[in-house]
């Protein structure tokens, strides 16, 4: 109540006691405000502001204070000029000041206390950007003593960006701590930014080290975190030893001392001897020809005889305590985030393989026939995307006819294969493995002479680009959301297919035991035909989901196909669950293998493999393995 | 002794050495000139192809291992001969480059400066410690035998030990040759990423030596190794081993309860087979310059696979032939020299089409020919195979099968 | 007389179902011994565990004068200890000659270095010729295996059971699909071999048992039911109930 009493006196009173002042001072430092510097501009300026110039700076700091004819300051209008002063009209050209921009932040800054009572929501807005832009220990009072904001949005922010300020500035260090704590779980980028500048540290060398000084930890030369030659380097930076010799420079000055075939009475021949060259330095060094070198004993007690640190600028232990603990509360909860992002690339990356594996799955499972053509199969999926894409011009429209031409063409593709080749290889699984190979290496070939060797783009349609995500660290993107609900979508129907159809109950049984299904009048090599035509299809639409996001080129099912064997052999042959179970391994395991080598895509796919390799000897048949005593056999 | 029993044995020798003589009279370094240096390299790769072909029957055509991952073992060699031509080479032109300093180098200095050179391309100066040994001939040759050796005994021992079998296996090996291109793809892997090693076919101290030269040598010693590998071949199969090892193919249980210890016997031909690719790598990899892992990606073990079907597993010389016909016919078809095909208004560049032809011939080889080219040979020979059509030969699925026991 | 063969107390159950509870059974030095058990008696699962194809879940097989444990054994390890086993369908390696799949079964050492330098001798010669000729393939020495009619395969799987001299011989079902002389002569030839070795024949059929005139023991629910003479346990009224039905 007093402070607002005060305020609005200072306001009646501005005018003509204020002016009195503002003249003196214009006057006084007329010099200084025409030809500003930024070192020297400073009192300057608050001294302006002091005297109640607020007008003048910020007409000064928007390009608008000039100096008329007569020398006098006059801020220009629209219309014409006005005595920065009296507010008279000023007649003549004015010539406008033109303050660089080092000098208008300080006017900026000078003026926020001011605008922080400014009536207008939007000037005390701009004043706490102002404040956040470039924050220094002088605002800190203008925040706290400021009025009460009246909209319950900015004086929030005021007090944020106050306990910010009190971070860094305030001279009480439990204000500080206490400003600290008051954060509590925030990991705001402002707050991390606030808490950084504490834990500055410099790296120190001495015979002993500073008694007052805040000392984040002591460091041993030879270790990991100081090297030996890097502490000698601290110690020759301090200039407390002489600059040890490299081989490079003894090398050099060995070379500029050769004299007929020698370097201080040693022969040059023998100088290949690393020793010999020291004798020869040494020599030269007696003569006075070098500067002596400290020998490594010399340097292996100089660096025993100090002690190295690393110490904070900040002097208070409590304030870099409290500032430590919360960075590292912070660090773990962005770990967290972090992690939860990761699970749900995982998952996207498992619905992906799932999609590509559980075609493979059901050929094998049903007939024991690995096909080397199903990445071609996801290839030519992808391919009929972008065919019908090229021929519809509506992208959701276009998606929705490619799902099931994709599904069409494969899965015809899928059974002429099987009727051409596989239908007379049964039983011989590895033949077949190989005669699956060539059509392969055909397929690809052929798509790469119709298509060309350049990627096709198969672009998704607008509702299925951007992403969906939870706070800052975690998001998904939509494409990849999309292939989800694909995959449990096809996990859906193929468990209903299986389980409540008359087809299903003839594959399973097909499956488990062929003879005796077609003893009741099952044809075997029709059902054969069927599921292979399915699996088939199915990687026609994984085709088409995967070009959504990876480019559509000839050698497409390369990238996959291996991942879906490693999938298939993982999971157990013969049931969706282990396909599933195979596909949310492999998934996992590439992305958890991501974040522990991040950036190494390749060693990460590496090590999967290695992991699967001794993952078959716990468990040979997978994870879910069929059972029964004809698995035990 | 060996001949006495196999009369084939010496056929296929002799043929060799005229092929070797006849290559030899009509190169430019010792004959006419009329096959350029460029064929005779082409010539002996094949030859050390064939050669890894052999291995791969080895342990398919007779052990039943389809294993596609026998092209890492042959890369492998390929990697340690390589990394001696490329260290000893090197360290011949830096030598030559620090001996004109005013001060001879030291050994250290001398290695940082091959180190400089060889890794300088990937971003490091360090020599990996993989190197060690790469400047000692003996030692990198030991490694030849030693590393793709002891890789197929580490990961056969954990295969076969779990008894993994089949097409299982078949895509663990896989897996295995693809973990080690991946491996070495990577710069800090220690051999130079996917720049893998250059400048091969410069033998180090045999500057002076014309490349005409050098090429006939190594197809010499291509041929010398190739009929070494047909001697050792015919010795293992001739003999009990070889019953053994067929025996495992057509009924592992079976040999099982006979008491010969299958997985031993797997892991032995394994071995062996990954130790004569690795032989092969070896001698291939100085004619062809250099290597890269992308050499050992999945796809070529299947082609080598396919090699051995085209020409007929379970037969030496069949594997040897397919190696040699399908290669040759591979680089005259990519090479451009094939005449194209005029279809109508269509016209069939071989460049782009060979692949489609070798696809599609393999599969009509698979369903058609099943013992693949060297069953002609049987066929004027009067060989004849009981047609069985399509009654059941083994015991139960997994064992002999009607076909595949034909071979 | 000691035990050649002693299992006590063997369990093992596939995915909850026991096909073998709490069986003890032992077999001397040289014996002929009939197994008969209706279908899922855990007849076959018998055999597997015997031959190491199979570990149990609990109990412990016994082997020898020694007494060693069977059950951490491999099949190839057991099968060297002198154990052999003739499978139902004949098994035959049917791409090699008769005479190559009788030198495999020889006896003789099984580890790869000795198989590599082992040659034929003159007596490895004799003895496959006198094999041959045992199970009347004498004059078929050089032919393959696969162009055998299903009974001369059956005789060469026997002759490969001779050559590896088993001290413990399983036969499953030694008379299926057998024509009544082929019988009669497999019966002569299983009595002889139980005269200097232990033979255990699993049947079904209760007039090839009558013939071969042994100790039967009956397995019922994976357990030893009944144990004796033919006529004993024919006379047993459980015996009766699980194999007639009732």
């Amino acid at each position: 109540m007093r402070r607002l009493l005060t305020l609005l006196l200072t306001l009646l009173l501005a005018g003509p006691l204020a002016a009195q002042d503002l003249g003196t001072v214009l006057a006084t430092h007329h010099a200084e405000i025409t030809q500003p510097s930024r070192q020297t501009i400073g009192p300057v300026i608050e001294a302006v502001a002091k005297a109640g110039g607020a007008e003048v700076l910020a007409a000064w700091a928007e390009r608008r204070l000039g100096v008329a004819d007569d020398g006098r300051l006059a801020i220009v209008h629209e219309g014409g000029a006005e005595d920065a002063l009296t507010g008279a009209p000023v007649a003549g050209k004015v010539k406008t000041l033109r303050p660089n921009s080092g000098v208008r932040s300080l006017i900026a800054a000078a003026l926020v206390p001011a605008q922080l009572g400014d009536p207008d929501p939007a000037t005390r807005a701009a004043a706490l950007d102002a404040i956040a832009r470039a924050p220094d220990a002088g605002q800190l009072a203008a925040l706290r003593d400021a009025p009460a904001d009246p909209d319950p949005a900015l004086a929030a922010r005021r007090d944020r960006l106050q306990r910010l300020l009190a971070i860094r500035f305030d001279p009480d260090p439990a204000a500080r701590t206490a400003a600290i704590d008051s954060f509590g779980t925030d990991t705001g980028a402002d707050f991390q930014a606030a808490l950084n500048p504490l834990l500055a540290t410099s790296r120190v060398a001495g015979p002993a080290l500073p008694a007052d000084a805040n000392i984040a930890r002591e460091l041993t030369p030879g270790t990991d975190d100081l090297p030996a030659a890097d502490a000698y380097r601290l110690l020759v930076e301090a200039g407390l030893v002489p600059a040890r010799l490299t081989d490079a420079e003894q090398r050099a000055a060995l070379t500029a001392h050769a004299k007929n075939g020698a370097v201080g009475g040693v022969p040059v021949a023998e100088l290949s001897d690393p020793a010999r060259r020291d004798a020869a330095y040494d020599a030269l060094a007696a003569q006075g020809l070098v500067p002596a070198a400290a020998t490594a004993a010399e340097a292996d007690a100089a660096l025993a005889a100090h002690r190295f640190a690393d110490i904070y600028a900040e002097p208070d232990p409590a304030v870099t305590d409290a500032a430590r603990g919360a960075l590292r509360a912070m660090a773990l909860r962005e770990g967290a985030a972090r992690t939860a992002d990761m699970a749900l690339d995982a998952i996207s990356l498992a619905s992906i393989y799932f999609l590509a594996a559980i075609g493979l799955a059901i050929t094998f499972g049903v007939m024991g026939v690995i096909n080397m053509a199903h990445g071609e199969f996801i290839m030519m999926g992808a391919y009929t995307g972008y065919v019908v894409q090229t021929l519809i011009a509506n992208r959701t429209l276009s998606l929705i006819v490619a799902l099931p031409a994709a599904f069409l063409v494969t899965a015809l593709a899928g059974v002429v294969l099987y009727r051409l080749v596989i239908r007379r290889l049964a039983r011989r699984p590895l033949e077949t493995l190989l005669a699956t190979f060539g059509v392969s290496i055909a397929l690809q070939q052929i798509a790469k002479n119709i298509f060309g060797t350049q990627a096709r783009p198969l672009t998704a349609p607008a509702w299925l680009e951007g992403s969906v995500g939870w706070g800052e660290a975690i998001s998904i993107s939509t494409i990849r959301v999309a292939i989800l609900v694909l995959a449990l979508l096809f996990l859906a129907l193929f468990l209903v297919v299986m389980n409540r159809t008359r087809l299903g109950l003839q594959v399973r049984a097909v499956m488990q035991n062929p003879g005796m299904a077609a003893s009741m009048g099952i044809s075997p090599e029709r059902i054969a035909m069927l599921t292979f035509g399915l699996g088939s299809g199915i990687a026609g639409i994984a085709g088409v989901a995967i070009g959504l996001f990876a480019k559509v080129t000839s050698e497409l099912g390369n990238d996959y196909i291996v991942q879906s064997f490693m999938t298939v052999v993982v999971g157990g042959v013969g049931n969706i669950w282990g396909t599933l179970a195979g596909a949310a391994l492999i998934g996992g395991l590439q992305k958890g293998i991501e974040v522990l080598n991040p950036g190494n895509t390749l060693a990460a796919q590496t090590f999967m493999i290695l992991f699967i390799i001794v993952f078959i000897q716990f468990r040979p048949r997978g994870i879910i393995p069929q059972r029964g005593r004809a698995a035990a056999a | 002794m060996l001949i006495r029993r196999h009369p084939a044995l010496l056929t296929a020798l002799a043929i060799l050495a005229l092929f070797t003589l006849t290559v030899t009279l009509m190169s430019e370094a010792y004959g006419s000139g009329a096959l350029a240096t460029s064929t005779v390299k082409l010539l002996g790769k094949t030859l050390c192809l064939a050669l890894a072909a052999l291995a791969m029957d080895l342990v398919w055509g007779y052990a039943g291992i389809l294993s596609l991952g026998h092209m890492a073992f042959f890369a492998l060699g390929g990697y340690m001969i390589g990394q001696w031509l490329m260290y000893a080479r090197t360290a011949e032109i830096v030598g030559r480059t620090l001996a004109a300093a005013p001060i001879p180098p030291t050994p250290a200095e001398l290695r940082d400066g091959i180190a400089g050179q060889i890794f300088g391309v990937v971003g490091s100066a360090d020599l990996p410690w993989s190197w060690s040994l790469a400047g000692s001939l003996p030692a990198q040759l030991v490694l030849v035998l030693a590393v793709p050796g002891l890789l197929a005994l580490g990961f056969g021992w954990l295969a076969f030990r779990s008894r993994v079998n089949g097409v299982y296996l078949s895509i663990l090996t896989q897996a295995m040759t693809l973990a080690l291109a991946l491996w070495l793809f990577q710069n800090d892997a220690g051999f130079r990423g996917n720049n893998g090693l250059s400048g091969l076919q410069n033998i180090p101290g045999q500057a002076h030596v014309p490349q005409s030269v050098i090429a006939v040598r190594f197809l010499w010693g291509s041929a010398f190794a190739l009929a070494c590998g047909f001697l050792l071949a015919t010795w293992i199969t001739g003999g009990k081993f070889g019953s053994v090892i067929r025996a495992i193919r057509d009924d592992e249980t079976r040999v099982r309860f006979l008491g010969y210890p299958v997985e031993t016997f797997k892991l032995a031909v394994f071995t062996l087979s990954a130790m004569i690719c690795a032989v092969a790598g070896a001698l291939y990899y100085p004619q062809a310059g250099i290597i890269n892992p992308a050499e050992m990606m999945p796809i070529a073990s299947i082609y080598l696979a396919v090699w051995v079907a085209i020409g007929g597993r379970g037969r030496i010389y069949g594997a040897v032939i397919g190696a040699i016909a399908v290669s040759l016919l591979s680089s005259w078809f990519t090479g451009g020299r094939a005449p194209d095909l005029r279809l109508g208004g269509y016209t069939v560049h071989w460049v782009d089409w060979w692949q489609v032809l070798l696809g599609l011939g393999f599969v009509a080889v698979t369903l058609f020919v099943p013992r693949g080219l060297s069953s002609i040979w049987d066929a004027t020979a009067g060989l004849r195979h009981p047609a069985r059509r399509g009654a059941d030969l083994g015991p139960d699925a997994g064992a002999l099968q009607e076909r595949e026991a034909e071979a | 007389m000691t035990a050649l063969l002693e299992v006590s107390g063997v369990s093992k159950s596939f995915d909850g179902f026991r096909a073998i509870n709490d069986l003890s059974f032992a077999i001397g030095q040289a014996e002929l011994r009939a197994i008969i058990g209706p279908n899922g008696a855990g007849k076959t699962t018998f055999m597997d565990i015997v031959t190491g194809k199979t570990r149990p879940d609990s109990g412990d097989v016994l082997w020898g004068e020694r007494s060693v444990s069977l059950v951490r054994m491999s099949e190839a390890r057991i099968a060297r200890e002198g154990i052999g086993r003739k499978f139902q369908r004949p098994t035959v390696f049917e791409d090699q000659t008769i005479a190559e799949n009788l030198t495999l079964a020889l006896r003789s050492a099984r580890g790869p270095l000795s198989v590599l330098r082992w040659r034929p001798s003159r007596a490895s010669r004799a003895r496959v010729a006198d094999l041959a000729a045992e199970v009347n393939l004498g004059g078929a020495l050089h032919r393959k295996a696969g162009e055998l009619s299903h009974g001369q395969k059956q005789w060469l799987e026997i002759g490969m059971l001779l050559a590896s001299e088993p001290r413990l011989l399983l036969v499953d079902e030694p008379a299926a699909g057998m024509t009544l002389a082929e019988r009669e002569a497999t019966t002569a030839l299983l009595r002889r071999l139980a005269e200097t070795r232990a033979v255990v024949v699993v049947e079904h059929d209760m007039d090839f048992v009558r013939r071969l005139n042994c100790k039967v023991t009956v397995l019922h629910q994976g357990a030893v039911l009944a144990e004796g003479s033919l006529d004993h346990v024919s006379a047993n009224p459980q015996v009766i109930e699980v194999y007639l039905g009732r």
